[in-house]
């Protein structure tokens, strides 16, 4: 046998690859890497001890497979070579014969002669043999390049052809293949049975799905439509409600249900369970700790010595939407006698309303130019940029100073410094159709009213203020429209405008009958409560010219009948009629040396009047913030604050304004902590006061202690007319009682 | 001399309930008072229609609530007089099973 090819490495013939166990190469002390190394591999072993070993230890000796060849071996002492790089398969080999001894334990010596000589040039026995040829020992390696080398594997072919025909050309020509018998081979196909197996059983998943089905329709499309729904409650007609009154079931209900009710209510009589006690209570303190000053403190005067030399203020008014601006209007300080005389110099010299702004003290704002002076003039409620005067000729003036309001506000930076715009009147009416006299009072009906030509008051559906009233000594009441088709919208420079005829419709001059009257502002119509006191605005103000003075309830048809009442109580020009704020009947009038406080609907008389005072009263107006104030202005420049539930025989106190003569009061509220007081007086300045605390809050329930007192005194009214009566009737029968017992005695 | 037939007149039986609502309404500061029925329907009111079918419809959901309110609590319970004190004025309510009585009282006039 050939040695295995499985081997890797094949050995040559005189050694034998072993492996020793540990056991062994300690015994033999051959130990890997320890006795023997990869450059000391050689161990000589002796032959007596592998013999001995092999005794000892029989079949697991190492040495057994060789057994024999160790005991041929000639000499003593065998070679083991570590073999450590496993060259021949194995950590050892053992080395066969002699020869192959020598030449691992001296190979270095059969080298060659070079390095001999360079080692130990002694030892140099420089016999170059020359190496001889030996006989091939074959190692089996020719097996290998016999496989490789290509030979026939099968005989060849002899084809043999007769010698003429050497080296002719040769032809060759088709055969069919089919003439002749087995000329091919077929190959024919036929069905294999193999694939035509029938599938018996056959190995298939199966999954549920749910039962899935589309469909789809056409919906119907309506168009939106608008809709609404109205409800209303249910209701039990008449008949059910009375049988339902009349069952059993709820007498018994209310019976018992009753008393729950009864004692609830009582304890709600008896005491008030939520009162704040404490807090209430605090209110009254607080007073006592600020009233430091009571006083009408001067907060900022205006006046110019360009426009309002010379001239008395006729009017204040507050700007309704700006803060800080306030409009005065100025006019001459003369006597009648004294106007005519100089007429013509009035004529040159304008008469102007100067709009003050808190900001700028010396120089008004804005100036609005006027035909005439005028006494009376209103900002409209709806548009606070229409102004409608009054003028001592008897003209209805109109303003329009939209395109300045800007400029009263303040917000316009690039106004020129030394020159105040003039506004020019961009409406008036005709002179003929006017007043005869100076129009001494002019406002506006609220935007929710208006009359018609008839003088029915009707609801105004706009909501802007449109119409205007007028009054003056001349016993005639006007009422404007300002909506005539003409009519002023365009604003728009004021300065080329001219001046367009008011074409209003006067629809209702009312040409009263009345003579010596003094016109309240009140509703001049009084169809129904529910209009008169929608229609009634809270001013009212009437400067007279008349001496003799009376307060008329009108009940106006289109050409009014004769008032209703009269009075006479003041003993001067009665020169303000005004609505309390808080009490829509009661009319505080201020006339001569007194004032006297009316309630509508008391016709006997004012409720209260008050004691004459030193100097005349010129004006007096109501607190805005508290109901039982009134500020009363005096020909001394004195203005007396009257607190009717402190006392009402003298004025809670007194303070001294100015030195001549007050013409007109008007407070205004900025703010909850500021209120403020205009007071003009007869040398053409503006005063403006600030209100201390002490007038301006009201105490608790002052309200309420103010209707109780008004009541009081109305029943002290009706108490003394029914004593007069009494009396007068006690008078007349006394007298006839006197009467009759004359007769008697005498027809004795 | 004019005698008249021993004809007894029978008191109206509806006049012990007017009575007693008028002795209620008498009571100071009462403003209106309303009985309404178990659905909510006014039966007597002394205020105007709109007022009284206003308060109505509210106070009988309200009942409703607060009646619901004391039984799921204890469920023996029940839900005898209802007040509702406002700013302005108070309301009393006393439900029943059939009937609701509503007063509105102004406890400060």
């Amino acid at each position: 046998g050939r040695p295995q090819h499985s081997k890797m490495y094949c050995h040559p013939n005189d050694i034998l690859p072993l492996t020793l166990t540990s056991a062994t190469q300690e015994l033999f002390g051959c130990r890997c890497d320890e006795d023997v190394t990869g450059d000391n591999p050689y161990k000589i072993l002796r032959k007596e001890d592998i013999v001995q070993d092999m005794r000892m230890r029989a079949a697991v000796s190492d040495f057994s497979p060789m057994k024999q060849l160790v005991l041929d071996y000639p000499e003593d002492e065998l070679l083991l070579v570590y073999d450590r790089d496993f060259i021949y398969g194995s950590s050892f080999y053992l080395v066969l014969t002699a020869d192959a001894k020598e030449r691992h334990l001296k190979p270095v010596v059969a080298l060659g002669v070079e390095v001999a000589l360079e080692r130990e040039p002694s030892e140099v026995f420089a016999t170059q043999k020359t190496s001889e040829p030996q006989p091939w020992i074959s190692l089996g390696s020719e097996q290998e390049i016999e496989e490789e080398s290509v030979t026939d594997s099968r005989p060849r072919y002899r084809i043999s052809r007769v010698r003429r025909e050497f080296g002719a050309p040769i032809f060759f020509s088709d055969r069919n293949a089919m003439e002749t018998k087995d000329g091919f081979i077929e190959c024919t196909p036929y069905q294999d049975k193999n694939f035509s197996l029938k599938q018996m059983e056959r190995h298939t998943g199966v999954q549920t799905i749910p039962n899935l089905k589309s469909s789809s329709t056409q919906t119907q499309w309506t168009y939106p439509r608008s809709m609404c729904t109205q409800y209303e409650p249910r209701e039990f007609s008449e008949e059910k409600k009375e049988n339902c009154l009349q069952s059993e079931k709820l007498k018994n209900f209310v019976n018992s249900v009753a008393s729950r009710f009864e004692m609830a209510i009582q304890q709600n009589e008896i005491m008030d369970v939520f009162f704040d006690d404490w807090k209430a209570l605090s209110e009254e303190d607080s007073g006592y700790g600020r009233k430091a000053d009571p006083h009408l403190k001067e907060y900022q005067s205006f006046t110019d010595l360009h426009f309002s030399k010379e001239k008395t203020i006729s009017n204040i008014n507050w700007h309704p939407t700006i803060n800080g601006v306030i409009a005065v209007a100025v006019t001459e300080r003369l006597s009648f006698e004294d106007r005519i005389n100089g007429s013509t110099k009035l004529l040159l010299n304008p008469s102007l309303i100067l709009f003050w702004s808190f900001s700028d003290p010396i120089n008004p704002q804005l100036l609005l130019e006027c035909p005439d002076d005028v006494f009376s003039f209103e900002f409209c409620p709806s548009d606070p940029n229409i102004i409608v005067g009054g003028c001592m000729n008897g003209q209805v003036v109109l303003w329009d100073i939209s395109t300045h309001v800007e400029q009263l506000q303040g917000t316009r930076t690039n106004k020129r410094e030394n020159e105040t715009p003039v506004v020019r009147y961009c409406a008036v009416s005709g002179i003929e159709n006017g007043h005869k006299a100076p129009i001494t009072d002019i406002q506006w009906l609220p935007g929710t009213f208006e009359v018609s030509r008839m003088g029915v008051p009707m609801e105004n559906k706009n909501g802007i203020c449109v119409q205007i009233v007028t009054c003056a000594p001349d016993c005639c009441v006007m009422f404007w429209d300002i909506r005539a088709p003409r009519v002023l919208q365009t604003m728009a420079d004021q300065r080329k405008q001219k001046v367009e005829e008011k074409p209003l419709e006067n629809p209702h001059g009312v040409p009263n009958t009345f003579k010596h009257l003094d016109l309240t502002w009140k509703p001049l119509i009084r169809l129904q409560l529910v209009l008169s006191t929608t229609f009634c605005p809270q001013d009212g103000e009437l400067v007279y010219t008349d001496w003799k003075l009376e307060k008329d309830n009108d009940s106006g048809r289109l050409f009014s009948a004769k008032p209703s009442h009269r009075f006479i109580i003041h003993d001067g020009q009665v020169n303000t009629v005004r609505r309390s704020p808080f009490f829509k009947d009661i009319i505080l009038t201020v006339g001569g040396w007194t004032f006297a406080i009316w309630k509508e609907g008391v016709t006997n008389g004012p409720i209260i009047q008050s004691s004459c005072s030193q100097k005349k009263c010129t004006v007096g107006y109501w607190s805005q913030s508290r109901p039982a104030v009134l500020f009363i202005g005096k020909e001394d420049g004195n203005i007396d604050v009257w607190d009717l539930l402190e006392k009402t025989h003298e004025p809670s106190q007194t303070q001294n304004i100015t030195a001549t003569q007050i013409t007109c009061i008007k407070p205004w509220i900025v703010s909850s902590k500021q209120h403020l007081l205009a007071v003009s007086d007869h040398l053409g300045t503006l005063h403006i006061l600030e209100i201390p605390w002490t007038l301006r809050s009201p105490s608790s329930n002052e309200k309420l202690s103010m209707s109780k007192y008004f009541e009081k005194e109305v029943d002290r009214l009706v108490y003394f007319e029914k004593r007069r009566e009494m009396r007068a009737k006690e008078k007349k029968d006394y007298e006839a009682e006197e009467l009759r017992k004359k007769t008697v005695r005498y027809s004795i | 001399i004019a005698t008249f037939l021993g004809r007894k007149l029978q008191p109206r039986p509806q006049n012990e309930v007017e009575e007693t609502l008028k002795r209620i309404q008498g009571q100071k500061g009462v403003q209106g008072i309303i009985i309404v029925n178990a659905e909510g329907i006014p039966i007597k009111t002394t205020l105007d229609n709109s007022s009284t079918v206003q308060y109505a419809g509210l106070i009988h959901q309200l009942v409703m609530k607060a009646r619901s309110t004391v039984r799921d609590i204890d469920p023996q319970n029940d839900l005898t007089f209802l007040r509702v004190r406002s700013k302005k004025n108070e309301i009393m309510i006393a439900p029943d099973k059939d009937y609701f009585l509503i007063v509105i009282q102004n406890p400060s006039d």
